[in-house]
């Protein structure tokens, strides 16, 4: 630890964000430069703590009281080998995770947390500048041959694990262009494309095969990439979204924001699309306060929305953790995002009860009603109509952002792949039922972050290469090279 | 020593009994026979019973005797009454003999005696039944009371000296010979003596009880010159006459620590041993002489016999295994130096506290070791004798008899050569005898110095592209480098830590383990005190040697030729050096220490056969430095554990008589901590090469990885300080002075390894749960080997992350986690029992991964009962005690609010060792107490004044800490704001340093003194003495038991909630589980138990936590980490930097608001503990937790978990239960005796009636001796109560007391009361003076000169906070040590003045011995430089010398004039004549901290004017 008392002497302090009228001119990052002297300021708030909850917090288990300490020396070096130790690709947490290490900070019971991810953001930085990012090509190669399926985070994080560890890969993805849900799904103010790409192109070096436009049980058989690879990883992410079956669902104008996010993300990338989903002059209704909803206002803001309102169900949260979630809970508190900054309306305990239509089948306002919550006899937390509340909006695009159910159950189905009792790809230690095949990430546990995509991609890394070679030297989360095997 | 050699079906273990004294002797110098000599010896014998001991039967003493020389005439009379003829005084021997009761048996013996004796040529002349009187002894020593008789023998040809070495060869072959061959006798046969020059009688006799039970005794006619006595407490009361002393050349008060060491190098020595005074038959019948079955005293004076038959004078023996302080002494004379020097060579102390009385027959002597603790005082008197005794007063001398007084000093002699007729002094025996042999030039000529050899040119062999794979395969974690290695380049000093150890011991972890983890150290505790490493540095000494040792018989020039090294951490050019040695006849051979790595069984045991048939052999062929390397191992072979390969070769070679041959060197890629090096030392090599540790080092200076700019040269440098600091910290505590007689002494305790792997390598060394053997230690080297070497390592640079220092996923379990703190203050906080019960569940549940030795137990189907008829939890909270966290190490927010929630359920907190605030002794409006029920007195003495002590429940003495168990602590300066200084009694800013030791605690008869002190300083209270788990801590809490403490508290070592060294967090001390059950096992065995509650903590959790524990027998149990987890504590670990962000370890006001802790938390804790205890007990069928107590048969071993490492783990000695007759208690019902009815106080406090009734003045006078003892306590007590702190107006009681006055005269003296002594003190001489006054000055019909003869013994004026004192006449050693407030006069004073002093006001009119002001931080010391000598004898670490400035003279002045006035001293009357010339020698003694807090105070009044 450099500094004992830093968390006395600085307080918690981020890169300014752009004005927000100006940005919404652009899809460019939102954020200032920072200078490097003032990121050591914050690492130095780390009190390096005898029980870290942030590295606990931390779905990759990242080490952040080690490398905050070698931001505070300056050792760059030996921050970027911290990182990478546990994390494949610290250039997208360090953009676009919610961070749970902050919520677990211990510095956070009384104070403003540590700024982790921007800590981390900024090594990741400096590691490219400096050239500490630059492909690493494993000593031999096994000669075994590992198909991946999907190429967001965890299918990119498990290629570039199996790749170290000797394996050919193959990196098979259904769109345009690798990436995933990062490359469609997050828009370019919160993760400039180039970001992506830059990673794509390192791991292209290192050895990886990527192939677009190769939509596994739609142009590429199944049956022959069993045969072909040795291993095969379903890394497709849980890509079904949560629909909102009542009255008017079938007007038009409403739309998932998947959708609505993946066009605008491809035209930002030079791509044209005809019939765009656009905000442009509209009102703008998101449905559901999550943040993908936020990335619709992001987005709507910036193709010139008339208004936009974002709906949230769940009752507005307080400002401050509560006995519910006690630190280092994930805090149940109100969460302002960039997108918010930027203009629209919020409101909560909404129900939205009908889309209203024109003669055209157009979606025009919606339908919604005040609710409150209380609990049940059952103690379970339900809600009811706060009587005489409901009213109606003007509604000309409608977007629905409130979840996403399961993997698409179709190549699934095609391998045989038994699912557990949500509908994701059953698995034991990464493992499906079908002897070759093992699942991570979304596909796998559901809905989730990018930084529990990484850790999937990670630990079903080590799996595979067990299950290949009969033990792996790949860094898993929880056991480390030390720990002795029993052997009954 | 011991008779009852058991199968270790306990965890008792015999070896480790303890026993210290009083000792004495009484001789008349022309060497006139009296019978005088032998009475008055025996009343000074019985005037020490309160330095014996008695067990559970008060009529069975722990062992008295006496040594006399041959009463010629008596003996000649009595056996011509039995019909048989003694020829002259010379020409016969005469024995003591303890026969077996049996009478075949015992005529197997006399048959056996009988035909050695002819053999060896001498006569049987006859036997004499010793009369003995067999209703004395106690009904214990009854039951094994042996049948004495005497022999007599003659001899053909031999008289006199010769005769002597022949009785000794009979004795000793005869001994050895019953003792293998005779069925029945069980080691019962003894010879108490042997001799033509003395005779012993001696048993397991309370002192008062010798002279009754021996006729002989009583007789006018047994006359001697001399006479030697010894009286014993034990630990142990198991009946055993042997054992008692004196044995035939000496007695001893003390504990020779080294023992295990010094019996096994002694087996190697007596391998070669050759004499021109014996034939080799004869040595070949007598030895061998040492036995490590026999007690330490027993083994020293075997040696001590061998050594002198054999051609040495006495005092030239004693020197050579007792030697004073020689390596640093620059002041001390040449050829004395190269005695010890060259004697170094020969034979490693006997280390260890010792006072030792000697004779052989013709003189009678005494001496001190280097540490001089324990009380040795001295009288020579007009009539001719010399006294000798542990305490002054003990034989009563007139005044007017006394020609002068004196005080055994550190490490030197004194003798009455009763030949000569006269009394030598140390400076003229020391340089007689080192005058005998040219020494000086014998090294000169053959020794070796490594220090002065030049450096080979040698460019660093780093190979920085392979050096993270031998990391890996000797375990390097992040931790290791980031912790450990980094810190202690830069800065030369061991990392600190905080909030004890969590994780897994060594056995139980499923990380791969260093094997070093697998060994604790042990420590001092009670039986002898640990010494302060940094403070009295000049006692200590890390000077090794290497090479060949030679007949120690004899002493020859080549005896010398060794390489000696001043301490043992080598630098590669060291190592090389070494190597360059053979062109003087030194030559090396490398061992390499590896093993096949491909996983086959019995790979390991292999490699180690090898290595110590390569070992031998290299021997054989000459070499003399064996180089133990692991440097050639790669991807085929596994190196060998450096401890495991040095214990191999070096119990190989003790085996095979070789050890002696050659030196080992260690070049170990494993060796990085300081436990490291203390294991490999601790199991025989003499130095150490860290080869990997240093390249470490280098490879982080070039990575720019070290916190500080440095050279490679500078940080290697700071590394060995480090080491060496580290090894003299972990030798202190065990209270060893030399790493010489450290080296493979095996302080050590295994936990975990089998004992297959100890017998082979670490011979002797205690493991008691068995576990790991050598393929499972060999899996542990293989994981990490297979990580390194494996082909496809993904990230070659990354090492492991550790996780032992801070929670990592990939690392070590901890017990408390994310999780589990989250639980246990989520549920706290909202008092939710259920989450509760997650979080007790998720630290129960270990059977996955085990974390505790309780993890592994589980409790048997017993009928449950509803939990109704359990007792309620009030009953429950009575029994709970927070630990002892002082108000300085936690803020007062943290402190207070565990007093008031433990108050309001009316369990106990403890005041930790900070004093406490006298506010807080009031009860607040609303009902609330932040009165801390436990006060503790731990080493410090901090606040400890008789008000504080008045206002408790309970009286705590800290013996050691869980954390660090024989070491000291520090406050930091930055810590101690204004509150704290007050409460402590210190100046604000100023650094406070608690001492390792208790400066009155030596030895167990010292910890009954303080108990007795404490009783009587508040007789309401219970006095609890706080031991930490170990082997042998069983014996040591018996020994507190008959030393009266009404509770005993086992911590575990992996407690522990502030600051401690890394290393001794991790590494010393033992578990709980393991010492409560011993301390359990031994008390019930002793019939102890049922006087004394036994109470545990030590990462106590949950209810499952608590029912174990009772189950292994506590009835009250202690919860600190936790309860400081409930008040917001996030386990940081980080206490020591007083940065605690949740305001707990912090003084810092910006942090402690920000402290959420709140009361009703603690309680909502404590009350799920106690529920959660009641369910367990319902479900167990235990009504009350007095009947649960004890009942180990409810546990049993879990058969559910099966890692391969548990797998050979036994338990069973932890849950051994022995069968108890019904009338031994198991738990705590009777109250123990404290012996106070006969008290001198009860008479002081009834004469001070009129100032409690009427508020007048009294003045009485009171005759006083050497068995009242701790006078003024009581009254002291009984004034705090009715007049609080502040006590009474100057004067107000003014006793005049005359004679001799006992131990701790005028403890914790409370303002108001005066004191003044005609006549002389023993030790603790105002112990904790609380404002009162003390006067003493000779009688008035002495004649001695006062300035220049001891008045007052050691360590007076201990932890004073306040008052005056006047002393006309000389001090002991330790004066005013730890005073902080008391302003005292006295005419010299001896070694180590003023240590650790914080405030107050000494000055001395005359000669001061060394270390004076050492660790001083805090007042002021005038000295009256008479030998122009001081600034020698002064330790300058923390002080300077300066010249007197105006308001000094004035308070110089005004004291003397007291003084004079008081004592009428004439030495001060004569300086006050001649006041300029006097002021001109005074110099000035101020602490370099307490000048710039002063200066800094007077900057502030000056600006603020």
């Amino acid at each position: 630890m450099g500094q004992k008392d830093g968390f006395l002497k600085f307080n918690r302090e981020l890169p300014k964000s752009r004005d927000a009228k100006a940005r919404i001119g652009d899809f460019k990052e939102i954020y200032e430069e920072f200078p490097v002297e003032r990121t050591k300021e914050q690492a130095a708030r780390c009190m390096d703590c005898g029980v870290p909850f942030c590295h606990n917090g931390c779905p990759l288990g990242n080490i952040i009281p080690e490398f905050n300490d070698a931001v505070y020396s300056e050792k760059w070096d030996e921050a970027t080998r911290i990182l990478l130790s546990t994390n494949n690709f610290p250039e997208f947490t360090g953009r676009i995770c919610p961070a749970p290490c902050e919520a677990g900070c211990v510095l956070g019971i009384n104070k403003p947390p540590v700024a982790i991810e921007h800590i981390e953001k900024t090594i990741a930085e400096q590691a490219f500048e400096k050239g500490y990012i630059k492909p690493v090509f494993p000593e031999h190669r096994t000669g075994n041959k590992v198909a991946i399926i999907g190429s967001g985070p965890a299918g990119l994080a498990c290629a570039q694990q199996l790749n170290k560890a000797g394996h050919w890969v193959t990196v098979f993805e259904r769109d345009d262009r690798i990436g995933g849900l990062l490359r469609y799904g997050i828009p370019d103010f919160k993760l400039e494309k180039w970001v992506v790409e830059r990673r794509v192109e390192i791991m292209n070096q290192e050895g990886i095969r990527f192939k677009v436009n190769a939509n596994v049980g739609v142009n590429v058989n199944p049956k022959e990439l069993m045969e072909d690879f040795h291993a095969v990883v379903i890394c497709t992410g849980a890509t079904v979204p949560r629909d909102l079956p009542i009255p008017g669902r079938e007007a038009r104008g409403i739309h998932f924001a998947m959708d609505f996010l993946t066009q605008q993300n491809k035209v930002v990338s030079g791509d044209t699309i005809s019939d765009q989903i656009m905000a442009k002059d509209k009102h703008v209704v998101v449905i559901g306060g999550g943040d993908t909803g936020s990335d619709c206002i992001g987005t709507s803001h910036r193709q010139g929305a008339k208004s936009v309102t974002q709906l949230e169900l769940l009752p507005k949260p307080l400002n401050q953790r509560t006995h519910q979630d006690p630190w280092p809970l994930w805090p149940m508190t109100l969460r302002t995002s960039s997108s918010h900054e930027e203009g629209g309306d919020r409101e909560w305990s909404i129900l939205t009860k009908e889309f209203k239509t024109n003669a055209a089948g157009e979606v025009q306002k919606i339908k919604l009603a005040h609710i409150e919550w209380f609990t049940n006899e059952q103690s379970q937390r339900t809600f009811r109509e706060v009587p005489g509340s409901e009213h109606e909006i003007k509604c000309d695009l409608a977007l629905l952002s409130i979840g996403f159910l399961s993997p698409e159950r179709g190549l699934l189905d095609q391998l045989g792949l038994a699912p557990d009792g949500r509908g994701n790809v059953y698995t034991n230690d990464y493992h499906s039922n079908i002897d070759k095949i093992f699942a991570a990430g979304d596909a796998r546990r559901g809905q989730s972050l990018v930084v529990w995509a990484i850790s999937e991609g990670r630990e079903a890394a080590v799996a595979v290469d067990k299950f290949l070679t009969g033990s792996s030297q790949l860094e898993s989360k929880e056991v480390g090279f030390m720990a002795l095997e029993n052997d009954g | 020593m011991h008779a009852m050699k058991e199968v270790n079906k306990s965890l008792y273990t015999p070896e480790l009994e303890h026993d210290s004294c009083g000792i004495g002797c009484v001789a008349n110098i022309d060497g006139s026979k009296t019978n005088a000599i032998i009475q008055d010896a025996i009343d000074m014998l019985e005037n020490m019973e309160h330095r014996g001991g008695t067990g559970a039967d008060p009529e069975t003493g722990d062992g008295a005797g006496i040594m006399i020389q041959n009463p010629h005439d008596f003996l000649v009379e009595e056996c011509s009454e039995l019909g048989f003829t003694l020829p002259e005084i010379g020409h016969y021997g005469v024995g003591m003999l303890f026969f077996p009761t049996i009478k075949s048996v015992r005529e197997e013996c006399r048959e056996v005696l009988e035909k050695f004796a002819i053999e060896l040529g001498f006569k049987v002349l006859g036997y004499r039944k010793v009369p003995v009187d067999p209703n004395v002894p106690g009904s214990g020593a009854k039951k094994v009371e042996p049948i004495i008789e005497q022999v007599f023998l003659s001899h053909s040809e031999a008289t006199f000296d010769d005769l002597e070495r022949k009785l000794f060869v009979l004795r000793n072959y005869s001994i050895h010979f019953i003792g293998h061959n005779v069925s029945g006798n069980n080691g019962d046969f003894y010879i108490p003596s042997l001799s033509y020059k003395v005779m012993i009688y001696k048993g397991q006799l309370r002192t008062d009880q010798l002279r009754p039970y021996y006729y002989d005794l009583q007789n006018d006619k047994l006359t001697s010159a001399l006479a030697l006595v010894h009286s014993r407490f034990s630990t142990n009361t198991f009946p055993n006459w042997k054992l008692a002393q004196p044995f035939r050349y000496i007695a001893h008060n003390g504990e020779i620590n080294t023992i295990r060491g010094n019996v096994t190098k002694m087996k190697s020595k007596e391998a070669i041993m050759k004499s021109s005074l014996f034939t080799d038959d004869e040595l070949e019948k007598l030895l061998p002489v040492t036995d490590p079955e026999h007690s330490d005293s027993a083994n020293l004076d075997a040696l001590v016999e061998m050594l002198t038959v054999s051609g040495r004078s006495l005092p030239h023996v004693m020197m050579m295994l007792v030697p004073e302080a020689w390596q640093d002494n620059k002041l001390m004379n040449p050829e004395r130096k190269a005695f010890y020097k060259y004697h170094a060579s020969i034979m490693e102390p006997w280390d260890g506290p010792a006072a030792l009385v000697f004779s052989d027959g013709k003189m009678i002597g005494a001496t001190l070791d280097r540490n001089g603790l324990r009380p040795s005082r001295f009288c020579i008197t007009k009539d001719g004798r010399l006294i000798i005794a542990s305490e002054a007063g003990a034989l009563p001398v007139k005044p007017d008899n006394v020609v002068s007084k004196g005080r055994m000093q550190p490490g030197k002699m004194l003798i009455a050569d009763l030949e000569k007729r006269r009394v030598v002094y140390d400076e003229e025996v020391k340089a007689e005898i080192s005058r005998k042999q040219p020494y000086g030039d014998w090294i000169k000529q053959h020794r070796v110095k490594l220090g002065t050899l030049t450096s080979p040119k040698l460019q660093p062999m780093y190979e920085l592209h392979t050096l993270p794979t031998r990391q890996k395969v000797f375990g390097y974690t992040v931790e290791d480098l980031k912790v450990i290695l980094g810190p202690m380049a830069v800065s030369g000093i061991e990392p600190v830590g905080s909030m004890g150890a969590d994780t897994p011991i060594a056995v139980l972890s499923n990380q791969s383990q260093h094997i070093s983890n697998y060994f604790k150290q042990l420590f001092a505790q009670v039986s002898n005190p640990p010494i302060d490493p940094i403070r009295e540095r000049m006692v200590m000494s890390l000077f090794t040697r290497v090479g060949e040792s030679l007949n120690i018989l004899d002493e020859t020039p080549e005896h010398t030729k060794q390489v000696h090294i001043s301490q043992p951490v080598l630098l590669d050019s060291d190592l090389e050096k070494f190597k360059n040695l053979q062109s003087i006849g030194f030559d090396y051979a490398v061992i390499n220490a590896q093993f096949v790595a491909d996983s086959a069984r019995g790979r390991l045991e292999e490699g180690l056969n090898k290595i110590c048939s390569d070992a031998e052999e290299a021997i054989r062929n000459g070499k003399t430095i064996l180089i133990i390397s692991d440097k050639k191992i790669d991807a085929d072979n596994a190196p060998i554990p450096s401890q495991l390969s040095t214990g191999a070769i070096h119990q190989h070679l003790v085996r095979k008589n070789l050890r002696t041959k050659a030196g080992i060197l260690v070049e170990g890629g494993d060796i990085r901590e300081t436990h490291h090096f203390a294991t490999i030392i601790g199991y025989g090599a003499s130095a150490i090469n860290p080869y990997l540790a240093l390249e470490t080092i280098h490879s982080m200076n070039a990575k720019g990885l070290l916190e500080k700019e440095i050279s490679d040269e500078e940080a290697f440098k700071l590394y060995q300080k480090a080491i060496g600091y580290g090894l003299l910290k972990i030798l202190s505590k065990m209270g060893i002075s030399t790493l010489q007689s450290y080296q493979s002494a095996q302080i050590f305790e295994a936990l975990g390894i089998s004992n297959r792997v100890i017998d082979k390598c670490f011979t002797g060394t205690i493991s008691r749960i068995e576990g790991l053997d050598f393929d499972g230690l060999a899996k542990e080297v293989l994981v990490r080997h297979k990580a390194a070497f494996a082909p496809d390592t993904t990230s070659p640079e990354t090492l492991e992350v550790g996780g032992v220092y801070q929670w990592k996923h990939r690392g070590e379990k901890h017990l408390f986690g994310p999780e589990t703190i989250h639980l246990l203050q989520h549920s706290t906080h909202t008092n939710n029992y259920e989450k509760y019960k997650r979080y007790a569940e998720k630290i129960n549940d270990q059977t996955r991964n085990a974390l505790t030795l309780r993890g592994l137990l589980e409790f048997r189907n017993r009928a449950p009962i509803p939990i109704e008829e359990v007792e309620p939890k009030e009953e429950i909270f009575k029994r709970f005690a927070t630990g002892a966290m002082s108000f300085g190490s936690i803020s007062h927010e943290a402190h207070s609010t565990l007093a008031v929630a433990m108050n309001r359920i009316g369990a106990k907190s403890n005041s930790g060792e900070g004093g406490e605030d006298e506010v807080r002794f009031v009860k607040k409006p609303n009902g609330d107490w932040e009165r801390s029920a436990i006060k503790q007195v731990a080493s410090g003495r901090f606040g400890v004044t008789s008000y504080y002590l008045t206002n408790a429940d309970e009286l705590q003495i800290k013996m050691a800490q869980g954390a660090k168990p024989g070491e000291g602590g520090q406050l930091p300066g930055h810590k101690v704001d204004d509150w704290i200084g007050r409460v402590r009694h210190s100046t604000p800013g100023v650094g406070l340093i608690s001492p390792p030791p208790h400066h009155d605690i030596y030895s167990i008869e010292d910890l009954a003194q303080l108990i007795f002190d404490l009783k009587n300083a508040n007789r309401a209270a219970r006095i609890n003495v706080k031991l930490v788990s170990e082997a042998g801590v069983g014996t040591v809490a018996a020994g507190v038991s008959k030393a009266n403490a009404d509770v005993v508290l086992i911590s575990g070592s992996d407690g522990g909630t502030g600051a401690s060294p890394i290393s001794s967090i991790r590494h010393a001390g033992l578990p709980w589980e393991l010492g409560l059950a011993e301390a359990h096992q031994t008390l019930v065995k002793n019939n102890l138990r049922s006087r004394i509650t036994v109470q545990t903590d030590g990462q106590v959790r949950t209810g499952r936590d608590l029912a174990i524990a009772t189950l292994l027998g506590a009835e009250e149990w202690g919860v600190s980490t936790a309860a400081l987890v409930v008040e917001g504590c996030i386990m940081m670990r980080k206490c020591h930097l007083n940065t605690c962000p949740v305001g707990i370890a912090t003084q810092n006001p910006e942090l402690r608001k920000l402290f959420t802790g709140d009361p009703d938390h603690v309680v909502n804790f404590f009350h799920f503990l106690a529920e959660d205890l009641r369910e367990i007990m319902a479900s167990l069928g235990f009504r009350t937790i007095n009947e649960m107590v004890g009942h180990t048969e409810v546990l049993r071993f879990r058969n559910d978990i099966n890692h391969w490492k548990y797998r050979d783990l036994d338990l069973t000695p932890i849950l051994y239960k022995e069968f108890t007759p019904s009338n031994i208690g198991t738990f705590k019902q009777i109250e123990q005796d404290h012996e106070m009815d006969e008290v001198l106080d009860l008479a002081l406090l009834e004469m001070s009636k009129p100032v409690f009734m009427q508020g007048s003045n009294v003045k009485k006078h009171f005759p006083i001796k050497n068995t009242n003892r701790s006078v003024g306590a009581i009254l002291s007590n009984e004034v705090s109560k009715e007049f609080k702190g502040q006590g009474l107006p100057d004067d107000t009681i003014h006793y005049l007391f005359e004679g001799s006055a006992g131990q701790s005269f005028g403890v914790f003296l409370a303002p108001g009361i005066t004191f003044e002594l005609q006549g002389e003190a023993n030790d603790y001489f105002g112990k904790g003076l609380s404002g009162g006054k003390m006067i003493v000055y000779p009688h008035g019909n002495a004649e001695f000169v006062a300035k220049d003869n001891i008045i007052i013994g050691n360590v007076a004026f201990y932890g004073g906070t306040k008052g005056k004192a006047f002393i006309n006449g000389m001090a002991g050693e330790r004066f005013a040590v730890r005073n902080s407030g008391v302003e005292a006069v006295v005419e010299g004073v001896g070694d180590h003045a003023c240590e650790y002093m914080t405030g107050g006001y000494v000055t001395v009119l005359g000669p001061t011995g060394k270390n004076f002001g050492a660790g001083m931080s805090g007042g002021i010391a005038y000295v009256y430089d008479v030998n122009g000598n001081f600034d020698t004898l002064c330790n300058p670490g923390m002080v300077s010398l300066e010249s007197l400035e105006e308001e000094d003279v004035v308070k110089i002045k005004s004291m003397i004039e007291e003084h004079v006035q008081l004592t009428y001293s004439p030495l001060a009357k004569e300086l006050l004549e001649n006041w300029s010339v006097a002021l001109s020698k005074f110099i000035k003694v101020m602490p370099d901290d307490y000048k710039a807090v002063l200066q800094a105070k007077k900057e502030k009044i000056r600006v603020a004017v």
